[in-house]
């Protein structure tokens, strides 16, 4: 079968070795019909990773504590041993820029090479939600005219009172993203362009709104629109544009996390389905890189041995347990997709008639594509994938005295479990529905938001401390309301003071 | 289309600022943090860094998320024997279901106290910040040793390890210029006539130019490449270095009522002392002084352990330290500290005397002189007299009491905290 002699036989790597090995794993990908940007691969020190974990991972941030906070933590579990350190950084921009980390052997190199330059990159590249929220072309200009934005402020106006914006902004990135509009991409230099536009126009306007003040309410019953005019999910957009108190460069604030937050949304929804394509194709290429005869046996043991390190799920009861693990069932989902193409069971016909013997290529790049992990999951969680990691639902109500095993993986539960695992990771599940709903123009200026319950789950212990963030920023008291499944409403959360639930 | 960049020659630490930004807003838990290092600390591993332990919810970036209640259903892998439709009771008081959860691998980090490394140096900053010398008219001196050298242009006599090649090169350039000029200008001149008589076929002058080309010619040919007075040699000039430097006496009381308690206490106040002084000195001496009845100058491993009995003479220290400034670090170029820890006894007739020579032979000496009473009894005679000695010298006298180990760092940061210029 080997008709070619090995890359290489030793561990240390060389540059010379990193762009052959490139050059042969980019080579089997296009053969698959991997569609990737152009990848920018970039050698760095241990520190450096360091680096780029407490920045979330972005190559160039703005300056603010809690990066720090990050660093000096994963410095501290670094050094103790804790972790070993990233085994891999990709960015989502064109070139795709991945970080290779000096102290890895020639074999982690390729396996990152394949993982990150082909895998995530084509995912960054083919994945909706990807082309919808992000423009990776003109992300790494705009971090730039952040960080150098946020500097001038800090010149301007002292670190503390920008450090003040960017705490509160922070406290609601997860609620500054447009889900229905798709934004428009746009290059640094326009950007600057119309921040300083933005910057006079909003402030000269900003005060309309306070001067719709109804004539008169001589008859007692002026009827005014309530404003907004229709709930606000992008709480942060919302206080861009509306917040009376806040100075132009604050609003500018604002709106960069906003930016940033909207560049990392998609990455929370489909962390499954990115790791594992990722892992499902270093798993596949490198195979097909030992199938020609282009590694050793050495190479494909060290592989193997970090491949299944990475593809661990503990078991729930297991000291390791820490949730799902989504390497493992990304893997695990489009491995058996390949499976049932390639060998398709009664089962997998019963199940999946229109996938079970199929070409595998378009069958998995079309799940890659146009899914969520949420929907991914809805679509494409086997019975043979639940038996296998042997998956189970746990009920929990809080008005009953025990909790309840609502299914399990056999035929009368493949279902519920199916459901259950993909509401897991629907986001709209796991953060609370928060929307803004009423500006009291009329009367103190408060802020009301409005929580839409599901399931009567409570908001978490540290709502005051947001709510004390969007006080900040909308200069205002701020309510929060409650909308229970029954529909009554009722008054939960108010800054400043507290009020009593009702 | 791969490119292949090599990044680990770029900046180091990009995240120091983020790093400051993080430590400066929890400044109060980081110094906290310090004080308890330096009352529990052993005394000889003071310099290096510290754990320094933030409570978690002092820490968290708070987000919007779901609290406890409700109803919720979790998917976990790894079933064995569960069946659907068993029950059995809430993990753990039933709060919000279960261990690990979706949600808290969401939200990245757990309730648990949020632990970091300060560095030595950041440590020591923490220890000594606010705090200040007081009192630094500090004396430019000249010692010995602290010379350095600096480059002062070029001279045309020095060793052969000094020749400056290109300034040599350049002067001999310009003298073979100067000197040849002339004559290569009529060696010219010569040629052109000696072309001009061959063409007119006039032998004579041809033979008179050539005569004239040679004379010429040997004239440039005679001045040197290369001549002694080209030669220049780089020139460097010994300048003295101003430096500081400082003396620190620790005097402390042997006698028998000080145990070794109490001894460790006035350690650990030398100790923060003298890193401190370190600080600020290039050159930092310690001369340690014992004394009960009589003093006697020894090395810190006696200083600290050995044990005498007897009676106390506080006066006798205080003239021994004397006589060792006298004798071997001149005020002129040394800044002199002291020190002195005691428990409060000394011998009743002999504190006035040790106020008077406080006042009149070591406070005109030195920069600044600390006395700490180290003592859960009232004071003696001793605290007293030097009471009136601080009244008199505020600016250089200062006098604190210990009565914990927890007492010591405050007590320091009290004697060494930065005053509003008077």
């Amino acid at each position: 079968m080997s008709t070619r002699e090995p890359i290489s036989t030793g561990s240390d790597w060389s540059f010379e070795l990193i762009e052959t090995y490139d050059r042969e794993i980019g080579a089997i990908a296009r053969e698959f019909g991997l569609d990737t940007y152009p990848n920018q691969i970039e050698v760095i020190r241990s520190d450096q990773m360091i680096d780029a974990y407490s920045s979330i991972g972005m190559p160039l941030g703005y300056n603010h504590w809690s990066y720090g906070k990050h660093f000096v933590e994963t410095q501290a579990h670094y050094k103790k041993g804790h972790m070993g350190l990233a085994y891999e950084i990709v960015i989502n921009s064109n070139p795709c820029i991945s970080y290779l980390m000096e102290e890895n052997t020639m074999t982690m190199q390729a396996l990152v090479i394949a993982h990150a330059c082909y895998g995530h990159n084509s995912f960054f590249k083919g994945n909706y939600l990807f082309r919808t929220w992000t423009d990776a072309g003109s992300i790494i200009d705009y971090l730039l005219f952040a960080k150098r934005y946020i500097a001038e402020c800090e010149q301007k106006h002292g670190v503390q009172a920008v450090e003040r914006v960017l705490d509160s902004c922070h406290a609601l990135m997860n609620y500054g993203v447009d889900r229905y509009k798709r934004p428009y991409p746009i290059s640094a230099e326009e950007e600057r362009r119309r921040q300083r536009e933005r910057e006079a126009y909003v402030q000269r306007n900003i005060n309309d709104l306070w001067r719709t003040l109804p004539v008169s309410a001589r008859d007692g019953e002026v009827h005014e629109p309530t404003f907004p005019a229709e709930p606000q999910e992008n709480i942060l957009y919302f206080l861009e544009k509306n917040a009376p108190l806040l100075e132009p460069w604050q609003r500018e604030v604002v709106r960069i996390v906003r930016k940033i937050a909207q560049y990392f949304y998609p990455q929370r929804q489909t962390q499954v389905m990115n790791e594992g394509w990722a892992t499902f194709w270093h798993y596949t290429l490198l195979n097909e890189l030992y199938d020609r005869g282009l590694v050793t046996d050495g190479f494909m043991l060290e592989f193997l041995a970090s491949h299944t390190a990475v593809t661990a799920q503990p078991p729930f009861d297991s000291r390791a347990y820490s949730g799902i693990n989504p390497y493992a069932l990304g893997f695990a989902m489009y491995s058996d997709l390949r499976r049932m193409c390639e060998h398709p069971t009664d089962e997998d016909r019963e199940w999946f008639p229109h996938i079970a013997g199929g070409d595998w290529r378009m069958v998995l790049d079309g799940a890659m594509r146009d899914f969520k992990d949420e929907s991914f999951v809805l679509q494409y969680l086997s019975p043979k994938v639940i038996r296998d990691l042997r998956l189970f639902a746990v009920r929990d109500d809080d008005r009953e005295e025990e909790i309840e095993v609502a299914a399990i993986h056999d035929p009368s539960g493949y279902r519920r479990v199916r459901e259950l695992l993909a509401s897991q990771y629907n986001l709209g599940d796991r953060e609370p529905n928060l929307q803004i709903v009423r500006v009291d123009r009329r009367g103190d200026r408060s802020l009301t938001l409005r929580h839409t319950e599901h399931k009567r789950r409570p908001l978490g212990p540290s709502t005051e401390e947001v709510l004390k963030h969007v006080h900040r920023l909308w200069g205002f008291p701020v309510h929060v309301e409650v909308l229970r499944e029954s529909g009554e409403k009722a008054l939960v959360h108010s800054c400043p003071g507290a009020v009593k639930a009702a | 289309m791969s490119y292949v960049i090599d990044r680990r020659l770029n900046s180091k630490n990009k995240s120091a600022v983020n790093r400051q930004r993080f430590l400066e807003r929890y400044k109060k838990h980081i110094q906290r943090a310090v004080q308890d290092a330096v009352d529990r600390r052993s005394i000889t591993d003071m310099e290096r860094g510290e754990d320094v332990v933030i409570p978690a919810s002092d820490i968290s970036e708070p987000v919007f998320g779901l609290g406890a209640g409700g109803e919720r259903s979790i998917v976990h892998p790894g079933n064995r024997e569960f069946e659907a439709g068993d029950r059995f009771p809430r993990p753990k008081g039933g709060g919000g279901g279960g261990g690990g959860d979706g949600e808290a691998s969401n939200q990245g980090e757990g309730d648990d106290d949020f632990t970091f490394s300060l560095s030595q140096d950041e440590f020591l900053d923490y220890l000594f910040d606010g705090l200040e010398l007081p009192n630094l008219t500090k004396r430019r001196l000249k010692g010995d040793g602290s010379h350095k050298y600096v480059h002062a242009g070029y001279t045309t006599d020095g060793v052969p390890a000094k020749l400056s090649v290109v300034r040599s090169m350049r002067a001999a350039k310009s003298r073979r210029i100067a000197l040849t000029g002339t004559s290569k200008r009529a060696l010219k001149a010569a040629e052109a006539g000696r072309q001009k008589a061959e063409e007119a076929g006039d032998e004579l002058g041809v033979a008179r130019f050539e005569e004239e080309i040679a004379r010429l010619r040997r004239r440039v040919l005679r001045v040197p490449f290369l001549d002694q007075r080209d030669l220049r040699y780089n020139l460097h000039l010994k300048q003295p270095m101003p430096t500081s430097q400082a003396v620190m006496f620790c005097l402390m009381d042997v006698s028998g009522s000080m145990d070794q308690q109490i001894k460790d206490m006035a350690k650990r106040f030398y100790l923060l002392l003298y890193m401190f002084l370190k600080r600020h000195y290039a050159r930092t001496e310690v001369v340690f002084i014992r004394h009960h009845t009589v003093a006697k100058e020894v090395d810190e491993q006696e200083f600290f352990y050995s044990r005498e009995t007897g009676g106390t003479v506080v006066s006798s220290a205080l003239k021994l330290m004397h006589e060792i400034i006298q004798d071997r670090y001149s005020p002129n170029e040394w800044n002199i500290y002291g020190a002195q820890a005691s428990d409060g006894d000394n011998w009743n007739d002999d504190s006035p005397l040790c106020s008077r020579m406080l006042s009149e032979d070591l406070l005109p000496l030195v920069q600044y002189f600390a006395y700490v009473e180290i003592t859960r009894r009232t004071h003696q005679a001793l605290w007293r007299e030097y009471e009136a000695v601080a009244k008199r010298f505020p600016e250089v006298f200062a006098q604190q009491h210990i009565r914990e180990l927890g007492d010591i760092y405050p007590v320091f940061h009290e004697l060494f905290s930065r005053r509003e210029a008077a």
